[in-house]
C-alpha cells in the first residue's frame, strides 16, 4: 500500500510504501532520475534531527525518535523526524529549519 | 611532553534501542559482546584489546556520547593527574570503581566543549579475544561483520574547542598532530587533532555552535581491503551510509563512515599517519577544508559538517 505524502506550499509530493519511512519513500520515489531532496537526509536513525518535520495532516506510526529534537508536547502536536514516520493514510507533511532545531533543544544530556 | 595517559580505553554511547544497538556493534561491526551490567548496559571490545571492554552502549531517550575515557600508566598517575585538574579549575567527580563492570576508579572531569572525559588506571584484563598469549596465531576465526580490531578514537564537536584543545595538551599531555586553521579568520582554529601515543590521533575536535556534540567513534581495521569489505557489509545490511569508502586528508586515513541504528556516527578505517613528540602540527588551510577531509572528493559534504548526536 503507498500514500501519497505531500509538503505544505510548494506543491511537491511522493509517495511513501507503508512499510517505509518518509525518507526511504522520498529516496526510492522515482527511478532513474535523481534522488528527491525535499527533506534534508542525515542520520537516518532518529537522532540527528536535520529531517525534523510537522504533519499537518494524516495517520502515520513512529518508532523512537531524539528527545533532544522532538520533546513529549511537540510528538502531540505532529513534530517528528521524518526517519522514523511510517504513512498510514495520504500525508501533509511541512518543514521545520534545523535552525529551530538547534534553538529549542540545545541543553546537555545530563549523566 | 607525555604525563602518563596511555590510550582511549572507553567510550559510553547513547543508544535508543538497546537489542538493535547490540546487533549493529556486535553482528556488523564485529566488536566481541562481552556481556551486561546490573543497569542492562551492553558492553563490547574489538578482538585485539586486552582490556575487558571498550563499548557500554546505554538505552536512552536521545543519542550522543556520554563520556570517553583514558587509561593512565598507574594510580599514582591518576591521583596526580586528578589533582592537576582540581588546580587547572575543572570540575571533577570521582566515580567508584565498579560502577562500569570491571574498571577501577574513574576521574570524571568536565571540558570548555560540555564533553566528559574519563582518566583510570585499572580494568579487568581479559587478554586478547580468541588467540592465546603464548605463541599467538594471527587472528580468530571467529569474527563476525567487519572484524574491527579496537576502538581506535573519538571525534566531538563543541563550541570552545580552543579550550579542550589547551586543558588535554597542558593537563594531560596531550600532542596536537594536526590542524585545520582559518587565516582569513584571524587564525581561527577549526579543528584540532590530538594524540595521547603514536597514533595520528587518540581524540579529535571540531568547532560548532553547540556544546557536547558526539560526531563519530572509530575503530581500526587491517587493511584497505578490509574498509571495502566493510563497505558491502553496509549494502548487504542496508545499514545508512554517510560517506566512502574514501581517504581523509587529515591524517591520511582510509576510510568509510555510516550510522548506527539510533544515528550516532560510526567510522572504520586504517592506514594513516603517526607521531612523534618531535613532530611539528601538520597545518590545512580552511580554504582546503574539502580535501582535509575528503582527499578524493575534494568536496565538503554537508552532513559531515551538521549531523550529529
Ligand atoms: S535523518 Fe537524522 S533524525 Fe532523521
Ligand atoms: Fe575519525
Amino acid at each position: 500500500m503507498k500514500f501519497s505524502v505531500s509538503l505544505g506550499d510548494e506543491g511537491s509530493s511522493f509517495h511513501c510504501g507503508e512499510q517505509q519511512n518518509l525518507l526511504e519513500g522520498m529516496q526510492t520515489f522515482q527511478v532513474g532520475v535523481p534522488l528527491l531532496k525535499l527533506i534534508p537526509v542525515g542520520c537516518r536513525g532518529g537522532g540527528c534531527g536535520v529531517c525534523r518535520i510537522r504533519i499537518l495532516s494524516g495517520e502515520f506510526e513512529t518508532k523512537k525518535m531524539s528527545r533532544k529534537h522532538v520533546s513529549d508536547q511537540e510528538q502531540a502536536e505532529g513534530v517528528a523526524l521524518a526517519c522514523r514516520v511510517y504513512p498510514r493514510s495520504d500525508l501533509c507533511i511541512e518543514l521545520l529549519s534545523s535552525a529551530e532545531n538547534d534553538n529549542n533543544h540545545s541543553e546537555r544530556e545530563s549523566l | 611532553m607525555r604525563k602518563g595517559v596511555m590510550r582511549p580505553g572507553h567510550v559510553q554511547i547513547r543508544v535508543m534501542d538497546i537489542e538493535e544497538a547490540v546487533i549493529h556493534y556486535r553482528d556488523r561491526l564485529g566488536l566481541i559482546d562481552v556481556g551486561r551490567d546490573a543497569q542492562g548496559r551492553a558492553y563490547l571490545k574489538g578482538w585485539t584489546e586486552v582490556d575487558r571492554f571498550s563499548v557500554v552502549l546505554r538505552e536512552a531517550d536521545e543519542p550522543g556520547m556520554d563520556f570517553m575515557g583514558f587509561k593512565v600508566v598507574s594510580s599514582e598517575v591518576l591521583e596526580q593527574r586528578k589533582q592537576d585538574l582540581l588546580r587547572y579549575g575543572c570540575q571533577v567527580e570521582v566515580i567508584p570503581a565498579g560502577e562500569l563492570d570491571g574498571c577501577g576508579e574513574r576521574v570524571r572531569f568536565d571540558s570548555p566543549t560540555g564533553h566528559y572525559f574519563e582518566l583510570y588506571a585499572e580494568k579487568e584484563q581479559t587478554g586478547k579475544w580468541g588467540v592465546s598469549e603464548n605463541n599467538p596465531e594471527a587472528w580468530p576465526e571467529d569474527l563476525k561483520g567487519m572484524r574491527a580490531n579496537r576502538f581506535d578514537h573519538c571525534l566531538l564537536y563543541g563550541d570552545d574547542i580552543d579550550g579542550t584543545a589547551e586543558l588535554l595538551q597542558s593537563v594531560l599531555g596531550f600532542q596536537v598532530s594536526e590542524q585545520v586553521v582559518d587565516r582569513e579568520a584571524g587564525e581561527l582554529c577549526v579543528a584540532s587533532f590530538l594524540a595521547c601515543s603514536m597514533k595520528a590521533h587518540d581524540v579529535a575536535l571540531v568547532r560548532y555552535p553547540a556544546k557536547g556534540k558526539f560526531h563519530h567513534a572509530s575503530f581500526y581495521l587491517d587493511t584497505w581491503g578490509d574498509v571495502l569489505r566493510a563497505a558491502d557489509l553496509i549494502s548487504m545490511h542496508d545499514i545508512a551510509l554517510d560517506i566512502g569508502p574514501t581517504r581523509h586528508g587529515l591524517t591520511h586515513g582510509q576510510t568509510i563512515y555510516f550510522f548506527d541504528p539510533s544515528g550516532n556516527r560510526n567510522e572504520v578505517f586504517t592506514g594513516g599517519d603517526y607521531t612523534y613528540p618531535d613532530h611539528p602540527v601538520v597545518i590545512w588551510d580552511a580554504h582546503q577544508l574539502g580535501k582535509a577531509i575528503f582527499y578524493h572528493d575534494r568536496e565538503l559534504n554537508e552532513n559531515f559538517l551538521n549531523v550529529v548526536t
